[in-house]
């Protein structure tokens, strides 16, 4: 199943890639390969901008503006002007 | 349940070595790999209702089976589903489970809010002593705990090198068979039909709150007239409408989910649209023809309110991201202000008598 295409945030910068392979790792879509000792981006749509990769890149390569991906948490970012979050643990009662 | 009893450190028990000096009884509980009937009837009432938020853990470092100074150490997060879940998984191994506080709330969204972190697994770490415990220095973390958790900053601060385990806890034996190394298979998140069904009950129930005062309405708004309430108008006339609101939202709010794969589109809007348009189509030959405004008002209002329950599903899945949720809602939006607006008229159309 995909979602909408083009919208992606994610940004990859070669030059900084050391190859380690740990957003290959965490990415739970698949969307880093490792080929000649470089990450590649395999398909920028499939990102879900969850933020794994970025945060386990000590390299400084991806950059992904990272949220919830939640229709409810982001009305309720927009009534209460907040970040989107949802209501995990608050009393909302609706979880992620 | 969880036995919560203390038991002095295994490690300390059975180390032979230099640590063997170690006499401190640190705080470990020991934890079942069987689920007994209260855990399993926690699991359902934790995907029906409110119960969820409440179902926790106390963080720490737990002894599953008969841990050794060698055994791995597994991180969790202080839902008591996601730790059931993961100790499940151990049946047979002999490991240590370090439960992170994350106020309750499961390792994916914990990593998400920041309380399944990076700074809380080195706290833990050192609070339960977990560098005397173990002899190696590593420690197995969920992958999806990979966006709370940065491994080149656990091993800098210390001296643990964090593994991510596979996505989902059942693959931990084949995991651990396969020489610590997820397959491709075992780093990939799925979203099949039975995850998706064991979701529905979130978005439906808190709907069908509201059903009441829908309801309500609707037997008002069909049994009041200028010379006075006809509840024979309101029974007859309202009917229908109980009954189509009723199948507005399992359109969006079970019937997408369930079919989410083949429903056309890639929005969730949309694809609860299409599917709230269907219930109707289907819905309406029940009843016999309605008055022209009453038409167009069911055609307007429900497939709008499928298309909202639909939506409220993006917060489930395991693939939409926050960009394109926000992009779909400035349509959405829009939409359903339009359809709102029009199905008001028509209502006003109906009461007055036009047409």
């Amino acid at each position: 199943m995909r979602y909408l295409a083009g919208v992606a945030t994610l940004q990859f910068d070669s030059d900084r890639c050391t190859g380690c392979g740990m957003c290959a790792e965490v990415c739970p879509h698949g969307v880093f390969i490792i080929a000649n000792a470089v990450a590649h981006v395999t398909d920028k749509d499939k990102c879900m901008e969850c933020g794994a990769c970025e945060n386990n890149c000590a390299f400084g390569a991806i950059r992904v503006t990272s949220g919830v991906g939640c229709a409810s948490a982001i009305i309720n970012g927009m009534i209460t002007g907040r970040e989107p979050s949802c209501g995990c643990g608050s009393d909302s009662g609706a979880c992620c | 349940m969880v036995k919560s009893d203390n038991t002095g450190c295994q490690c300390a028990q059975t180390s032979a070595s230099g640590a063997a000096t170690l006499k401190t009884v640190l705080a470990i509980k020991k934890a079942s790999t069987t689920l007994s009937r209260n855990d399993q009837w926690g699991a359902i009432k934790c995907r029906l209702s409110s119960f969820r938020n409440n179902y926790t853990v106390t963080p720490g470092l737990y002894a599953v089976g008969e841990p050794s100074e060698d055994s791995d150490v597994f991180v969790s997060a202080s839902y008591k589903l996601s730790f059931d879940k993961l100790r499940s998984a151990l049946a047979g191994i002999n490991a240590w489970v370090l439960v992170l506080d994350t106020k309750g709330i499961n390792v994916w969204c914990a990593a998400g809010k920041g309380t399944f972190s990076t700074e809380e697994l080195i706290k833990k770490i050192s609070d339960t002593n977990l560098p005397l415990c173990v002899r190696h220095r590593k420690i197995i973390v969920p992958q999806l705990g990979a966006v709370g958790i940065s491994a080149y900053k656990v091993i800098k601060a210390t001296g643990f090198r964090v593994l991510f385990g596979p996505v989902y806890a059942a693959d931990i034996a084949a995991y651990i068979k396969n020489g610590y190394k997820a397959t491709p298979q075992m780093r990939a998140i799925r979203f099949p039909l039975a995850d998706r069904l064991i979701l529905t009950p979130m978005e439906i129930i808190p709907m069908l709150k509201w059903y009441p005062v829908y309801a309500a309405v609707v037997l008002i708004f069909f049994g009041v007239h200028s010379t006075g309430i006809v509840f024979r108008d309101a029974f007859y006339g309202g009917a229908p409408f109980l009954l189509l609101g009723l199948v507005g939202v399992l359109a969006g709010a079970f019937i997408t989910p369930v079919f989410l794969p083949v429903i056309p589109f890639r929005a969730f809007s949309l694809k609860g649209w299409i599917a709230g348009l269907l219930a109707m189509f289907l819905a309406m030959k029940l009843f016999p023809a309605m008055p022209v405004s009453l038409t167009v008002f069911v055609w307007l209002f429900f497939p709008a309110v499928s298309s909202f329950a639909a939506l409220q599903f993006t917060g489930s899945t395991t693939f939409t991201g926050m960009s394109g949720v926000k992009k779909e809602l400035r349509y959405a939006v829009f939409g359903y202000v339009i359809a709102g607006a029009a199905s008001l008229i028509s209502l006003i159309l109906y009461k007055s008598g036009v047409l």
